[in-house]
């Protein structure tokens, strides 16, 4: 009952934070005109704009739409695989990052922005490389003769590490007036460069990516217990974990592809969440999804409000983030062995 | 025909021999305990007998059939595996606990359903926790949550149970009670293999006692025959005297301990008052 209240008025808030962020922005739009166009673009209803249709379409639709889809994706991503990798590696201070995917994805981008001019070819290669640096982590822990929880983290932290080195050594042979910039600035995360295309690209795999690990979610409960209580239990552990990796791998990388480095969501949603409705895997997946996506429509709203010129969104979840993180910590506590 | 069926097993892990030729038979009903020092092989038979680990030659048998031929969920409906004391990293509901027991009867993608809810409240009025329902798993006491893994074990439909030293970390009286659940149980048909550290455990509820050293078996029979002060010393290396107190349960008394003074009660004192309640 209250789960399903709950999820409700996620769902309730998230599309008002949507609207809201839809009326924000250089150009004056009203509510009512949000909510008329869409009435009229949906439903085909006849409504009064005070605004001309065309220029309305181009503002919303165009421009200001795809930013907050991005918003949306990247929030609900980065908590739904934080939520999935805590369950999985047993421990509530997991982040997404922790299989490498992050920086094998930013040392993707930034090779692809060195390499080339194409804005398609510095994507694909960020999404690459964010699946060759986390199949380089569970090629590690498969070399020592394992799939275990430590042997796959072991081989997350080479990888990561591997992969940062890279990006060093990408920096620093950058162009430095026009390239590294560039790669500095993707870095801090922002929703800047977004585009139509690219969400619609974007949203077959991030929906579907989303919705399969809501619906493996009830394994997770029991992954959570460790292997051997799972494999008893009948769980494919090897294999529910492989496919759960990934999904959050590509998740993962996506969210680089779309916004760069957005730090801290995954940790702190999924934290957030289990404090609104506790620690059964099965809402909490849907229920951080919704509650990521929340934070990020707020934060890429503060972010271009806030001041003059656009604060990259990275700098504001890792600042929202870090203090958020140490006051719940305490509470957060709670069942650590 | 023996239930389940351990034949000629040998393991070894990094070339170093843990299981050395086993063969165990066990019964329908029966409480087998296992005994054994620690590093004689103990967890590594259980975790043969429930399939989690492939022995190197040999083979399990559950009523006739080889394990490794079942696949994992079936064998899940069968054996239940009930892990030591623990605690999560995440503050489950005991509820949700208890539901995971009956992963091996969903499909792939699945929901728990109103018939499972129902099984786990059955369940947990059968062993009177179903005041934990709602509590979290982390915050109940350890008697609890051993009491809960088992509802979770009898969730599964399984009706063998392997337990690794299921009253470890419990204190004295839910080590007692945990023993009265299991016996309560076998009466029922529930079968049981476990290990456990307390000679005693056995002497009090075991039909069967195997003794492990050394990964090879060195005595296997009724807890009667078996568990006596020579095994003992063959076993543990210590000297303890098995004693039937009036005809009843049979207890160790330990040797070395027997001349230290304690429990006599003469030369000290048997009550230390604190100073500070004298001065007053």
């Amino acid at each position: 009952m209250r789960t399903g209240l709950v999820i409700t008025g996620l769902t309730c808030a998230l599309v008002i934070a949507v609207l809201i962020s839809l009326v924000l922005g250089k150009y004056p739009v009203g509510i009512e005109d949000v909510c008329g166009f869409f009435l009229w673009k949906v439903f085909n209803a006849g409504v009064n704009l005070s605004i001309d249709r065309q220029l309305l379409e181009n503002i919303l639709l165009n421009i200001r739409l795809p930013r907050i889809m991005a918003a949306v994706f990247v929030g609900a991503s980065l908590s739904i695989s934080g939520v999935a990798f805590q369950a999985m590696f047993l421990n509530p201070l997991v982040s997404p990052g922790i299989l490498g995917v992050l920086a094998g994805a930013s040392f993707g981008a930034a090779l692809g922005m060195v390499l080339s001019k194409s804005w398609f070819f510095v994507q694909a290669s960020c999404f690459v490389f964010g699946f060759l640096a986390v199949m380089a982590a569970v090629g590690v822990a498969r070399f020592y003769k394992g799939n275990s929880i430590i042997l796959l983290i072991l081989g997350g932290v080479i990888s990561g590490a591997l992969f940062t080195s890279l990006l060093s050594i990408v920096k620093y042979l950058a162009d430095p007036y026009n390239q590294l910039p560039a790669i500095v600035y993707w870095l801090m995360g922002g929703l800047t460069l977004v585009d139509a295309g690219t969400i619609r690209t974007s949203a077959i795999p991030v929906v579907a990516g989303v919705a399969l690990v809501i619906s493996l979610s009830g394994y997770l409960n029991v992954l959570s217990m460790g292997d051997e209580e799972a494999r008893a239990m009948g769980v494919p552990v090897e294999r529910i974990r492989i496919i759960l990796v990934v999904i959050t791998t590509m998740l993962s990388a996506i969210t680089v592809v779309l916004a760069g480095m957005v730090g801290w969501v995954g940790l702190i949603i999924p934290h957030i969440s289990r404090m609104i409705v506790g620690p059964d895997n099965r809402v909490l997946i849907p229920v951080s999804a919704l509650v990521g996506a929340l934070y990020l429509v707020a934060v890429d709203a503060i972010s271009r409000l806030l001041f003059t010129t656009e604060i990259p969104l990275g700098i504001i979840t890792s600042l929202v983030g870090i203090p958020f993180f140490a006051v719940v910590l305490k509470r957060a506590g709670r069942g650590w062995s | 025909m023996a239930l389940m069926e351990v034949r000629h097993v040998t393991f070894a892990y990094r070339e170093k021999p843990v299981l050395k030729d086993v063969s165990v038979e066990v019964g329908e009903g029966e409480v087998v305990t296992l005994l054994g020092p620690n590093g004689s092989g103990k967890s590594t038979l259980i975790k043969t007998v429930i399939g989690l680990i492939r022995p190197g030659q040999g083979t399990v048998h559950l009523a006739g059939r080889d394990i490794s031929s079942i696949p994992q969920k079936e064998l899940a409906r069968h054996i239940a595996y009930v892990p030591q004391f623990h605690r999560g990293a995440f503050p489950y509901r005991v509820l949700d606990v208890i539901l995971m027991g009956r992963m091996p009867h969903k499909t792939f993608f699945f929901r728990y359903s109103q018939e499972d809810i129902d099984i786990a409240r059955t369940v947990m009025e059968k062993l009177s926790i179903t005041h934990l329902a709602g509590r979290p798993y982390t915050e109940i006491s350890g008697g609890e949550r051993q009491l809960t893994l088992i509802a979770r074990a009898l969730a599964q439909g399984a009706r063998i149970f392997v337990m690794d030293e299921p009253a470890s970390g419990l204190d004295y009286g839910n080590q007692l009670r945990l023993l009265e659940h299991i016996t309560a149980l076998s009466c029922e048909g529930y079968t049981f293999i476990k290990s456990t550290h307390s000679p005693e455990h056995a002497l009090w509820i075991a039909h069967r006692a195997v003794m492990i050293k050394k990964g090879a078996i060195i005595a296997d029979g009724r807890c009667d025959d078996v568990v006596n002060s020579e095994t003992l010393l063959q076993l543990y290396n210590i000297r303890v005297n098995v004693i039937r107190l009036n005809g009843t349960l049979r207890v160790c008394v330990p040797e070395m301990l027997k001349d230290n003074g304690a429990g006599e009660g003469t030369e000290r004192p048997s009550v230390f008052v604190h100073r500070g309640t004298l001065r007053r």
